[in-house]
C-alpha cells in the first residue's frame, strides 16, 4: 500500500494539489499572487517527484502485485508515464510563467487561469498513467473541459469565445467517437484493461471485426485531439482565437497528451505477434495490425504535406504556428506508425523538444502582441533591431522547428526517422523530408522578416515581458541543450518501454 | 589530440566569448582575429605532428553521444582532411581581416557568426560519424544564411534564401540516406544491440553488403547533397547569386572552403561507402563535370559583373575536381585534392582583389573600370597572379591540379574514354579567354572614367591578406610535392578500394600499418 503510494507519487501529488488549490482559491480573497506561486510550486513538485520515480530501479514497478492495489491496476506506475508527467508539468510551468504578465496586459489574470492549468495537467497525467480505457477517457475529459474554459478565457473578446465554442462542439463530438470506440473494444475483448486487451488479441480470442471498428473509432477520436488531417479544421481557428499563451499550452501539452494516449493504445492494440504464429486468426490479426499501421502512416503523410503547404500562405503568426503544430503532429505520428520502442522513445524526445519550441514561439508572440495587434508576420519586420534578444530567441526556435542541428528539433527528427525506417516505412521519412523542405520557406521566412527587412509601417513598441522572460530563456536553453546532448533523454526513454 | 581539440573548439569558444564583450567594435574585431590566428598556429602543431607515413586516420577520438543509435562524437584526420583543415584555419583569419573594412554594421553578430562558421567547417572535415557530420554540415547554413542576408548586396535576401533552400534540400535527402545506411548495417548486417550505427569506420567496411539497387538510391541521396554544394552542373544556380550578393569575406569563405565540403564529401562518403555505384555512374557524373567545365567557362565569359564572373569560374574549376574524383585513379584523386586547395587559394585571392576594388569604387561592373593598372600598379600585379593561378599557368598552383586531374581522367580505365579529357582540356583555354579578357578590360585600356583617376594602391593590411596566399600559390606551383605527399597514402587507399572491386587487385602498396593506440581501441570497440 505504501509502496503503491510512492510509485504513483507524481499522480497523487498532482491530484492532492489540484484539490487543495480550490480551497486556497476560496480563502485567499482577491490575492492572486498566492495562487500563482502555489501553481508554480505544484508543477515543480510534480517534476521533482517524477524525477525521483525515474531514479528507482525498473523492477520495483513490475514486481508489484496488481490485485492488491487500490486502483486495481487501472493505473500504471513508473516507466514512460513519468517522462510524460515531466513534459506536461514543464508545459504547465512555462505557461503559467508567461501567462501572468500576458493576461494582466490583455485582460486580467483571474485565479481560475492557474487552477484550470493545474487541472488540465492533472488530466494529462491521468492519460499517461492509464492502464484502462475508462482512465484514458476520464483523463481526456478532465483535460478538455479545462481547455474549453481556458480558450474562452478572455471573455469580452469575440474571437476568444468563438474559439471556445468551436473547440467545445468539436471536442464533444470527438468524445463521442472515443466512447463508441471504447464500447466496441469492450465488446470485442470483454475487458477494458489494456494489458488484458493485448493478451486477448495475442491469443486470438478477440473478435477482430469489432476490434477493427473500435480501434478505428478510437483513432478518429484521438486524431481530433491531435489535429491530424482530416480532423484538423478546428485547430487553426481555435489556436488563433484563444489567448496566445493558452494556444501554446493546448498545442503542446494538450497535443502530447493525445499522443500519449495514442502511444498507450497503439502499444496495447497493435501488439507484436510471434513470428511463427501461423494460424488463421494470427495471420488475420497480423493483417489488421499491418493495415492499421499503414492507415496511420497515410494519415501522417497527408498531415505533414497538407499542414506545411497551408502554413506557407498564412499571414498571421498564430495561424502559422497552428498549422506548424499540425504538421508536427504528423511527425509525431511516425513514432506511432513504427510501433516499437525506438518510435516511442523518439516520441518522448520529440515531445520534450517540441514543447519547448512551440511554447517558446507562442510566448514570444504573446509578449509582442497587444490587443490583437502585431500578430501579422509582416509586423515582425526589422524586429532584430529593436528587440535583438527576442528575435534571437525566435530564430533559434524557428531553426529548431525546421529540424536544423544543433537544435533540439534535429535529434528528435532523427530519432523518429530511425524508428520509421526500422519499421520499414522509408517512404514515410521521405514524405517527412518533403514536408520539412516545404516548412523551410515559412520558418526561414519569419527569420528573414526579423533580420533582413527594415521596420515596416507597423512598429512594435515597448514590451513588458515580466516573468515571460523566464519561459523564453528556459525554452531557448533547453532547445540548445537537448540539441547538443540528445543522448540523455533518448537513451533513458528507450529503456522504459 | 589536444591540438585537434583546440583547432576545432577554439573558434566556438571565441564566438561565445564575443557575446560577453562590450559593444566596442575594435575589441570585437581584434578578439575575433586573435582567436582565428591562434587557431591557425595550433593547427600548425597539428600539421607537424601528423604522421605522413601512416595511411590510417590519426588523432582519432570517440565519445558516444546517443548510445541508442550509436551516434558518437567521433573525430580524426587522414591525409586529405588535414590539408582541408589547414586550408580552413589558414583562410579564416584572412577572411576575418578582410572583414575589418567591409563590415560596417552589427560587428558583434558578424564576428560571432564567422567564428561559428569556422568551427562548423573544421567540424565537417574532422567528423568521422555520419550523425556528427550531418550536424556540422547543416550548422554551416545558419551563419552563412545570415552573413549573406544581413551584410550582402542589393539582392541579398533572394540570394540568402536560395542558398539556404538549395543546400537544405540536398542535405535532407542525405539525412534519410544516412539513417538508412546506419539502420541496414546496424540491424541487417551486424545485428548490433541498438540495431544502428553511424560510425564511419564500421559503415565503410560493410556498406558493400547493401543490395545493389538500394546502393544506387543511397549513392544519389548523398551525391545530390554534395553536388549542390560543389556545385555541379545543373544544380549550380544558387552559387552565382550567393557569391555575388555575399560580402567579400563571405565570398572568400564560400569559394575557398564551403565548396570544398562538397568535393570532400564525394571522396569521403560516395567513393568510400558506395564504390560499386560510384564506378557504375562515373561516366554520367564525369559528363556532368565536363559540361560544367565548359558551360561555366562560357557563361563566365559573358558576364558583365566581376563577382558573377568569378563565381562561374568556380563552377568550371570544380568541374575539374569532380572529374578527377570520378576518374578514380591516383593521379585523378590526388589532383582533385590538390585542386581543392588551389581553388581555395586562387579564387579566394581573386575575390579579395575584387573586394579591394569594390571598396574603392563601389561597383562591380567590369564596364565601369579601365586602365586601373596605371593608378594601381601593385594591385594589378597581385590581381594578375591570382588570375594566372586561376587560369592554370605552369609555375603557379592551378596548373598542377588541373594537369593531374586531366592525366587521371585520361588514363582512367573506369571512364575508359578519352573524350572526357579532350573536352575538359578546352576548359583551360576558355579560362584563359575569359580571365585575360576581364583583366584586359579592367586593368588596361584608357582610364576615362574620372572616378577611377584617384584610386589608392594597396594598403599594408591588404598586403598582409594577399602575400600569404601568393606564397602558397607559388609554392604549390613550383614544388607541389610538399602537399601531394600528405594526402598520398589516403588517396592510394581510396583508389585501392575501387580497384579491388573493379579489377580485383591492389594497385598501390601501402606501408605496413603500425597502428597507434587509439586505433586499436577503436577496433576493439567496433568488435
Amino acid at each position: 500500500m505504501m509502496n503503491e503510494f510512492i510509485l504513483g507519487l507524481p499522480l497523487y501529488i498532482a491530484f492532492a494539489l489540484s484539490v487543495i488549490v480550490i480551497l486556497i482559491d476560496s480563502f485567499s480573497g482577491k490575492n492572486k499572487t498566492i495562487t500563482f506561486y502555489y501553481t508554480i510550486i505544484s508543477f515543480v513538485a510534480i517534476i521533482a517527484s517524477a524525477f525521483y520515480i525515474t531514479t528507482l530501479p525498473l523492477d520495483s514497478f513490475t514486481s508489484i502485485d496488481k490485485t492488491s492495489l487500490i486502483t486495481k491496476g487501472m493505473i500504471s506506475y513508473g516507466g514512460y508515464a513519468n517522462l510524460f508527467d515531466i513534459i506536461f508539468a514543464l508545459g504547465g510551468l512555462l505557461t503559467i510563467l508567461a501567462g501572468m504578465p500576458y493576461l494582466r496586459k490583455e485582460f486580467d489574470d483571474y485565479k481560475e487561469f492557474y487552477t484550470l492549468t493545474l487541472f488540465s495537467v492533472f488530466g494529462m497525467m491521468v492519460i499517461a498513467h492509464a492502464n484502462h480505457l475508462i482512465m484514458i477517457f476520464i483523463g481526456i475529459e478532465i483535460m478538455s473541459i479545462s481547455f474549453y474554459v481556458l480558450s474562452g478565457f478572455i471573455r469580452n473578446k469575440i474571437s476568444s469565445i468563438e474559439a471556445a465554442l468551436k473547440y467545445f462542439l468539436l471536442g464533444a463530438f470527438s468524445t463521442g467517437f472515443l466512447l463508441y470506440g471504447i464500447a466496441m473494444i469492450y465488446g470485442a475483448t470483454q475487458t477494458m484493461y489494456l494489458n488484458d486487451i493485448t493478451a486477448s488479441i495475442q491469443s486470438g480470442q478477440a473478435n477482430l471485426y469489432f476490434l477493427k471498428i473500435g480501434f478505428a473509432l478510437l483513432a478518429v477520436g484521438l486524431s481530433f485531439k491531435m489535429a491530424i488531417f482530416p480532423f484538423h479544421q478546428w485547430a487553426a481557428d481555435v489556436y488563433s482565437g484563444a489567448p496566445s499563451i493558452i494556444s501554446g499550452f493546448m498545442s503542446t501539452a494538450g497535443k502530447i497528451a493525445a499522443v500519449a494516449a495514442f502511444v498507450i493504445i497503439g502499444k496495447s492494440m497493435l501488439p507484436e505477434l510471434p513470428q511463427d504464429a501461423l494460424s488463421d486468426v494470427a495471420i488475420k490479426t497480423k493483417e489488421y495490425i499491418a493495415n492499421a499501421q499503414m492507415i496511420i502512416a497515410l494519415l501522417a503523410a497527408v498531415t505533414m504535406i497538407f499542414a506545411n503547404i497551408v502554413a506557407l500562405i498564412q499571414k498571421n503568426i498564430k495561424r502559422m504556428l497552428a498549422y506548424s503544430s499540425i504538421s508536427h503532429a504528423g511527425y509525431l505520428l511516425m513514432g506511432i506508425v513504427a510501433n516499437n520502442a525506438d518510435g516511442w522513445s523518439g516520441i518522448i524526445f520529440y515531445s520534450v523538444a517540441y514543447t519547448f519550441m512551440q511554447i517558446g514561439a507562442f510566448v514570444i508572440a504573446s509578449i509582442l502582441e497587444k490587443n490583437d495587434n502585431y500578430l501579422n508576420i509582416d509586423d515582425y519586420s526589422g524586429l532584430s533591431k529593436k528587440h535583438p534578444m527576442l528575435a534571437g530567441a525566435m530564430s533559434v526556435i524557428m531553426f529548431s522547428l525546421t529540424g536544423m542541428p544543433p537544435f533540439a528539433g534535429f535529434p528528435g527528427k532523427y530519432a523518429l526517422f530511425v524508428s520509421a525506417i526500422d519499421a520499414g516505412y522509408t517512404w514515410l521519412t521521405v514524405v517527412a523530408v518533403i514536408g520539412t523542405i516545404i516548412s523551410l520557406f515559412y520558418y526561414i521566412g519569419l527569420i528573414l522578416n526579423m533580420y533582413f527587412k527594415e521596420v515596416g509601417s507597423v512598429e512594435i513598441g515597448e514590451i513588458r515581458p515580466g516573468t515571460a522572460t523566464i519561459s523564453v530563456a528556459l525554452s531557448v536553453l533547453f532547445v540548445l541543450l537537448l540539441g547538443i546532448f540528445p543522448g540523455f533523454i533518448i537513451d533513458f526513454a528507450v529503456k522504459l518501454f | 589530440m589536444t591540438a585537434l581539440f583546440i583547432t576545432l573548439f577554439l573558434p566556438l569558444f571565441g564566438a561565445i566569448l564575443l557575446l560577453f564583450l562590450g559593444n566596442n567594435a575594435k575589441v570585437i574585431k581584434n578578439t575575433a582575429l586573435g582567436i582565428s590566428v591562434i587557431t591557425f598556429i595550433v593547427s600548425l602543431f597539428l600539421y607537424f605532428s601528423f604522421d605522413q607515413t601512416n595511411p590510417d586516420f590519426q588523432f582519432v577520438y570517440e565519445y558516444i553521444m546517443v548510445s541508442r543509435f550509436d551516434a558518437g562524437f567521433r573525430i580524426g584526420l587522414d591525409g586529405m582532411s588535414i590539408l582541408l583543415v589547414m586550408l580552413t584555419t589558414f583562410i579564416s583569419p584572412i577572411a576575418i581581416l578582410s572583414s575589418f573594412e567591409t563590415i560596417k554594421k552589427r560587428d558583434k553578430e558578424y564576428y560571432f557568426l564567422i567564428l561559428i562558421l569556422q568551427f562548423a567547417m573544421t567540424g565537417v572535415f574532422v567528423a568521422l560519424d555520419l550523425f556528427l557530420f550531418y550536424m556540422f554540415w547543416e550548422l554551416i547554413l545558419i551563419p552563412m544564411y545570415f552573413i549573406i542576408g544581413l551584410w550582402g548586396g542589393k539582392n541579398r535576401i533572394y540570394a540568402a534564401v536560395k542558398f539556404f533552400i538549395f543546400t537544405a534540400v540536398g542535405s535532407l535527402f542525405m539525412l534519410v540516406a544516412i539513417v538508412w545506411v546506419a539502420y541496414y548495417v546496424g540491424t541487417v548486417v551486424l545485428h548490433l544491440p541498438g540495431g544502428f550505427t553511424s560510425n564511419y569506420f564500421v559503415l565503410k567496411e560493410y556498406t558493400k553488403l547493401i543490395p545493389a539497387n538500394i546502393q544506387g538510391w543511397l549513392f544519389w541521396a548523398f551525391a545530390l547533397s554534395f553536388f549542390i554544394k560543389v556545385p555541379l552542373f545543373p544544380v549550380h544556380t544558387w552559387l552565382p547569386d550567393a557569391h555575388t550578393e555575399a560580402p567579400t569575406p563571405g565570398s572568400v569563405i564560400l569559394a575557398s572552403i564551403l565548396l570544398k565540403m562538397g568535393t570532400y564529401g564525394l571522396i569521403r562518403f560516395n567513393l568510400e561507402l558506395f564504390p560499386n555505384t560510384s564506378i557504375e555512374y562515373a561516366s554520367i557524373i564525369s559528363s556532368l563535370a565536363v559540361i560544367g567545365i565548359i558551360y561555366g567557362a562560357l557563361v563566365a565569359m559573358m558576364q558583365t559583373d566581376f563577382k558573377k564572373l568569378i563565381a562561374y569560374t568556380s563552377v568550371s574549376h570544380l568541374g575539374f575536381v569532380v572529374l578527377g574524383i570520378f576518374s578514380m585513379t591516383l593521379n585523378g584523386v590526388q589532383g582533385a585534392i590538390i585542386q581543392m586547395i588551389n581553388h581555395g587559394l586562387s579564387t579566394g585571392l581573386l575575390f579579395l582583389c575584387v573586394g579591394f576594388l569594390y571598396e574603392r569604387r563601389h561597383t562591380r561592373l567590369i564596364a565601369d573600370y579601365g586602365g586601373i593598372a596605371k593608378v594601381m600598379p601593385k594591385f594589378s600585379v597581385v590581381f594578375g597572379i591570382a588570375m594566372f593561378a586561376s587560369i592554370g599557368l605552369p609555375g603557379l598552383n592551378g596548373f598542377v591540379g588541373e594537369f593531374l586531374t586531366l592525366i587521371g581522367a585520361f588514363e582512367s580505365k573506369i571512364l575508359n574514354n578519352h573524350w572526357f579529357t579532350i573536352f575538359a582540356t578546352t576548359g583551360v583555354i576558355w579560362a584563359a579567354c575569359y580571365l585575360l579578357w576581364m583583366y584586359q578590360r579592367v586593368m588596361y585600356g584608357t582610364n576615362d572614367n574620372p572616378l577611377n583617376h584617384n584610386l589608392k594602391d594597396l594598403k599594408l593590411s591588404e598586403y598582409i591578406m594577399t602575400v600569404p596566399l601568393i606564397i602558397f600559390i607559388v609554392w604549390i606551383g613550383i614544388y607541389p610535392h610538399t602537399f601531394l605527399k600528405v594526402s598520398d597514402l589516403s588517396a592510394k587507399q581510396t583508389v585501392n578500394k575501387i580497384d579491388m572491386i573493379k579489377f580485383n587487385r591492389q594497385t598501390y602498396e601501402l606501408p605496413t600499418l603500425n597502428k597507434n593506440i587509439e586505433n586499436k581501441d577503436l577496433e576493439n570497440n567496433t568488435k
